[in-house]
């Protein structure tokens, strides 16, 4: 750091992260220059209801806003919507907007996010991703058109998007290149409970099956997708949701370590005076012994309240070590996850019944818990997981 | 100081409860559930903290 506390601190990124990086910095009482730079033209919104209550049409765009005028107003920042950073400086401490503006800092916390990975043919009318508030609301007024929707990739999101679109009527087929949908992500006995739930809801789910590419008009409109086991669904509009990518390119030439995301310590530093949260941040988690870059809306919050509570505080700075948590709704089902299930080596079945929709699968990764993830059970149940992943508990000593 | 929670959109993380478990809990669906809308003095911190970490935004702070 310069000598003294911070008097500039610039926030790159307006969403969660930012926002709660913001709230953090005032909160903890530091009243110099704050800017906080965006690349959307919207003020602060969430996500999770994109591909929920705002695709079914049951909330309206301003319902996803994060805070209200009034309480954004009173953080008195520096605000710079639709001029995305395009550089950063460590050296002289300074980050430049596409406009040319330069801003100088005493600290900087990223928050730059992820964006949808594309397809070769993402470009095609009738092809859409779903990320930003835009995306969402051009594929919700095609929703409510009704007609047929092909969504090609069966994580989250694309299951997410799948079930609001059954859910008003949609014929609907979710492509997966995996046997077993988000097997990688919840194991495999969770990822065929999904399916199921899919298939009962009328979804075609075409399970071990790549999209090799898209017909089109001859105006060059999509019509459909061709796929690996040689046959064709028509389709009047596609979602791709097949993963994403860190926002990490205005970084280039930065020094900073941007192999996935921006590398950072345990501490959410990428370097002096430089954090990082959400999303776009890869830190060293010390609870699991672990790098991770977690995409998840709490994580975005806290990574961003830890992050701005050590850039203000050096001398005070605290390990960031949380136990993640992530939830998912599809159809009238909640799923609720914590920990890092990423990779686990085992996953038991622990309370419920499958058959009934209601169930808790407990993850181990070495000799402990790292993992308990439930579906349609009353959050009781769960929290007691939390707890002993949060302590490190041996798997043997946790039933 | 004055908590309003707005449950329809309550995700129900029960993350409001880690941070200010005196002020807030959960219903059997994960529902917030109000424990005192006036906190003390001495909740003021988890309650900013739970208004921060609300994955839903669903609840707010109003000084009176
Ligand atoms: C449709 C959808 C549904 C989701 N549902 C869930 C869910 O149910 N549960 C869950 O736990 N998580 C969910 N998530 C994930 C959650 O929304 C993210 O974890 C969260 O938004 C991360 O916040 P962030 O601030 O780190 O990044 P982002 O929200 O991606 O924000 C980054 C911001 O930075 C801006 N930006 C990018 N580059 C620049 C630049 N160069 N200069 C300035 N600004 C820039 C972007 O425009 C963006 O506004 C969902 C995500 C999506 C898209």
């Amino acid at each position: 750091m310069t000598a003294g506390p911070p008097r500039r601190v610039v926030v790159v990124g307006a969403s969660v992260a930012g926002l709660s990086a913001a709230e953090t910095l005032r909160r903890q009482g530091f009243d110099g220059t704050l800017t906080l730079v965006g690349r959307e033209r919207h003020l602060p919104y969430d996500r999770p209801p994109l591909s929920k209550q705002l695709l079914t049409g049951a909330w309206q765009p301003e319902q996803v806003t994060l805070r209200r005028p009034a309480d954004l107003a009173a953080l008195g920042l520096d605000l710079r919507l639709g001029t995305p950073a395009s550089a950063l400086c460590t050296s002289t401490r300074t980050v430049t907007l596409t406009d040319g503006t330069e801003l100088p800092y005493d600290g900087l916390v990223i928050a730059t996010g992820v964006r949808p990975r594309r397809l070769p043919w993402c470009g095609t009318p009738g092809v859409h991703v779903l990320r930003d508030l835009d995306d969402a609301l051009a594929l919700r007024d095609r929703l409510a058109a009704g007609g047929r929707l092909v969504v090609v990739g069966a994580g989250f999101l694309g299951a997410e998007a799948a079930g609001a679109a059954r859910s008003l009527g949609m014929a609907v087929t979710l492509v997966e290149p995996a046997p077993v949908p988000l097997a990688h992500a919840v194991g495999e006995q969770v990822g065929t409970h999904l399916t199921r739930l899919h298939r009962d809801h009328g979804v075609d789910v075409r399970t071990a099956t790549k999209v090799t590419g898209i017909t089109t008009t001859t105006a060059g409109h999509a019509t459909g997708v061709r796929l690996s086991d040689g046959t064709t669904v028509p389709a009047d509009d596609i979602l791709v949701a097949v993963g994403s990518h860190p926002n990490t390119e205005w970084l280039r030439g930065s020094g900073l370590d941007l192999t996935d995301g921006v590398g950072c310590d345990e501490y959410s530093a990428a370097a002096p005076g430089v954090y990082a949260a959400g999303d776009v941040a890869r830190w060293f988690n010390p609870l699991f012994g672990t790098a991770m870059r977690v995409e998840h809306r709490t994580n975005a919050a806290e990574q961003a309240m830890a992050a701005a509570r050590n850039l203000l505080d050096p001398g005070q700075r605290k390990p960031f070590t949380p136990v993640p948590y992530f939830w998912s709704d599809q159809y009238d089902t909640r799923i609720q996850a914590f920990g890092h299930l990423r990779g686990h080596e085992e996953a038991r079945l622990i309370d419920g019944d499958p058959a009934d929709g209601r169930f808790l699968v407990a993850y181990r990764t070495g000799r402990v818990v790292t993992g308990a993830l439930s579906l349609g059970m009353p959050p009781r149940a769960l929290r007691p997981w939390r707890t002993a992943i949060a302590t490190g508990t041996e798997w043997r000593d946790a039933f | 100081m004055r908590v309003e929670v707005d449950q329809p959109r309550c995700v129900a993380s029960g993350q409001c409860v880690l941070a200010a478990p005196e002020v807030f809990d959960q219903d059997d669906d994960g529902i917030v559930e109000m424990l005192a809308d006036h906190p003390e003095p001495d909740q003021h911190d988890g309650v900013r903290e739970a208004v921060a970490i609300c994955p839903a935004a669903a609840i707010r702070l109003v000084r009176e």
